[in-house]
């Protein structure tokens, strides 16, 4: 009867049926919902201290490790400020903001699915694109709680601050953190299509494409075969940006625009693919009993 | 046409088949329900309630047909009709290790309710919630866990709510009380309410209208004191078994 059309079509604003006037008071109210959707989990970690304690452990728990690596590689363990710790520890630190960043926002979303949430949610008036903001903000919430204090912990204990870099970084990590949005977009489009079994890609997806992301490495050191995989990649080009800001003390402008680029072109995709399960989740009746 | 002109649900050839060469969940559905009345669907497993139910909320895609709620086409307006309307179910949990005030918090954020201390003070106030409203939901036992879901399926007066067994696992006592507090928000707000349940009692006392359903299909419909009289049974739950058993009146009566 209707095509995933239906859904795209009830994101335009004159769906709503109300003119101009009324413009500023569904924004209002849109802005509500995504409160409400973003308030639901911070509920969770308001009275959960265990919770938030796990958002840092890993990041600071890869921190200490890298950290130790590179003044061990660097070989002068009481001064490992070193052009060469610091691209490996910036490598881990934004690194992390990507990983954080895709698990901040699907993890949230499998919340839903755990708490079997989702019928409600989806028979309240919040839109996909309202509750896709919801989680997108929450990741930056968790990416801040998780990787802020690796980031702090790199200073104190290496000497290494992140922001050195300059204010690039800030482009850096939005880069970065919309690479991690799109993963998490396809990956919460797989939860739809295959229910909590598809869970497992939350937690690994972004591991299987951090060799490929030019990470610690240049993408020079890839087989040329390999290359222009890496170059698709959004945070290949952060990588290569923060390498050429740390080692040459310059802003490689054009890999910025390329990772920008791509960031667009993955969301873009992304977006697609979660509206089209959305709406197959929505034929086959799936919103009801996801998580079974 | 005002607001009260405009029926609640105008439901026009609702079909679904989930998969191609599958017997269709629901074929044919056609009903009108108009504000300030309850109606209810009946049928035994598998009939198609609650893929019914799915279909108005929006929640699922019909093959066929079409839903206008509170005047709103679902299938290119559903938001507009969905912040009016509200569905409470006790197969659909609410996040348990939210407490009880801040699931209505949260729902009364998503409906976009005016003065949510308000109108929250109040819901805990008419469903008793004030001794656990601290507590996790998931701590809660059936009966307060039911309180708490009606609570939320009112937190934005709904002008249509859609019910799916809304007693089920209840004592007794417990589902009187619900049922007197969906009778008395009904009667003064001039909501409508489509019942989905197999208590039969409850459709008797809270129906003006009833909808049996067997293979997806209506198979007769009437007030519930019309098909007591129409089977010439003295209750609703001997006149469900007749039409789940295919016994038509004439059979009956012999």
């Amino acid at each position: 009867m209707s095509g995933g059309a239906d859904d795209r079509r009830a994101e335009r604003p004159e769906a709503a049926g109300t003119g101009g006037p009324n413009r500023s008071r569904r924004q209002g109210t849109a802005t509500r919902r995504v409160w409400g959707l973003m308030y639901r989990h911070l509920a969770l970690y308001r009275r959960s201290w265990p919770r938030l304690l796990e958002l840092m452990y890993w990041p600071v728990l890869q921190m200490v490790v890298w950290g130790f690596v590179t003044a061990y590689l660097a070989g002068v363990q009481q001064n490992t400020a070193t052009i060469a710790a610091g691209v490996l520890l910036g490598g881990v630190l934004l690194w992390e903001v990507t990983l954080r960043s895709q698990m901040g926002f699907a993890i949230s979303f499998l919340e839903e699915v755990w708490s079997r949430n989702l019928g409600h949610l989806f028979v309240s008036p919040l839109k996909p694109s309202e509750m896709v903001a919801g989680l997108a903000a929450m990741s930056v919430l968790r990416t801040a709680a998780g990787v802020g204090p690796a980031m702090l912990l790199a200073f104190l204990l290496y000497g290494f601050g992140m922001w050195t870099v300059g204010p690039v970084l800030v482009l850096f990590v939005a880069a970065l953190m919309a690479m991690g949005w799109a993963v998490a977009l396809a990956v919460t489009a797989l939860i739809l299509r295959h229910g909590a079994g598809a869970e497992a890609l939350a937690w690994g997806v972004m591991f299987g494409l951090a060799p490929f992301a030019a990470v610690f490495y240049p993408v020079s050191v890839l087989p040329g075969w390999l290359q222009p995989v890496s170059l698709a990649i959004p945070a290949t080009h952060v990588f290569e940006g923060m390498r050429a800001a740390l080692t040459d003390g310059r802003i490689a402008w054009d890999h910025l625009a390329w990772a920008v680029a791509l960031d667009g072109v993955w969301l873009a995709a992304a977006a697609w693919i979660f509206l089209a399960q959305f709406h197959q989740a929505r034929v086959r009746g799936a919103l009801l009993n996801i998580g079974e | 046409m005002g607001r009260m002109d405009t029926p609640a649900l105008l439901v026009e050839g609702l079909s679904k088949t989930y998969r191609p060469g599958d017997a269709p969940a629901v074929e044919g559905l056609t009903f009108t329900l108009p504000m300030g009345r309850t109606w209810g669907l009946l049928g035994g497993n598998g009939a198609g309630k609650s893929t019914t139910i799915a279909m108005l909320l929006g929640l699922l895609v019909p093959s066929a047909g079409r839903v206008i709620a509170l005047g709103h086409d679902m299938a290119t307006d559903r938001f507009a009709a969905l912040a009016r309307m509200n569905f409470s179910s006790p197969y659909i949990a609410l996040p348990h290790r939210l407490t009880v005030e801040e699931n209505l918090r949260v729902y009364a954020h998503l409906y976009g309710v005016p003065d949510m201390k308000r109108r929250i003070a109040e819901l805990v106030e008419d469903f008793a919630l004030g001794d656990f409203a601290k507590r996790p939901a998931g701590q809660l036992s059936a009966g307060q866990k039911t309180r708490v879901a009606l609570a939320k399926a009112l937190i934005n007066g709904p002008a249509l709510l859609l019910l799916d067994e809304p007693t089920a696992s209840l004592d007794p006592d417990t589902g009187d009380w619900v049922r007197t507090t969906l009778e008395r928000y009904r009667d003064t707000t001039g909501a409508a309410m489509l019942l989905a349940s197999h208590n039969m009692g409850e459709v008797e006392r809270l129906c003006d209208n009833v909808l049996m359903l067997k293979g997806g299909r209506v198979v007769d419909a009437g007030s519930p004191a019309a098909l007591l009289e129409k089977y010439g049974r003295d209750d609703l739950e001997e006149v469900f078994l007749d039409i789940a058993r295919g016994r038509a009146k004439a059979e009956v009566q012999a």
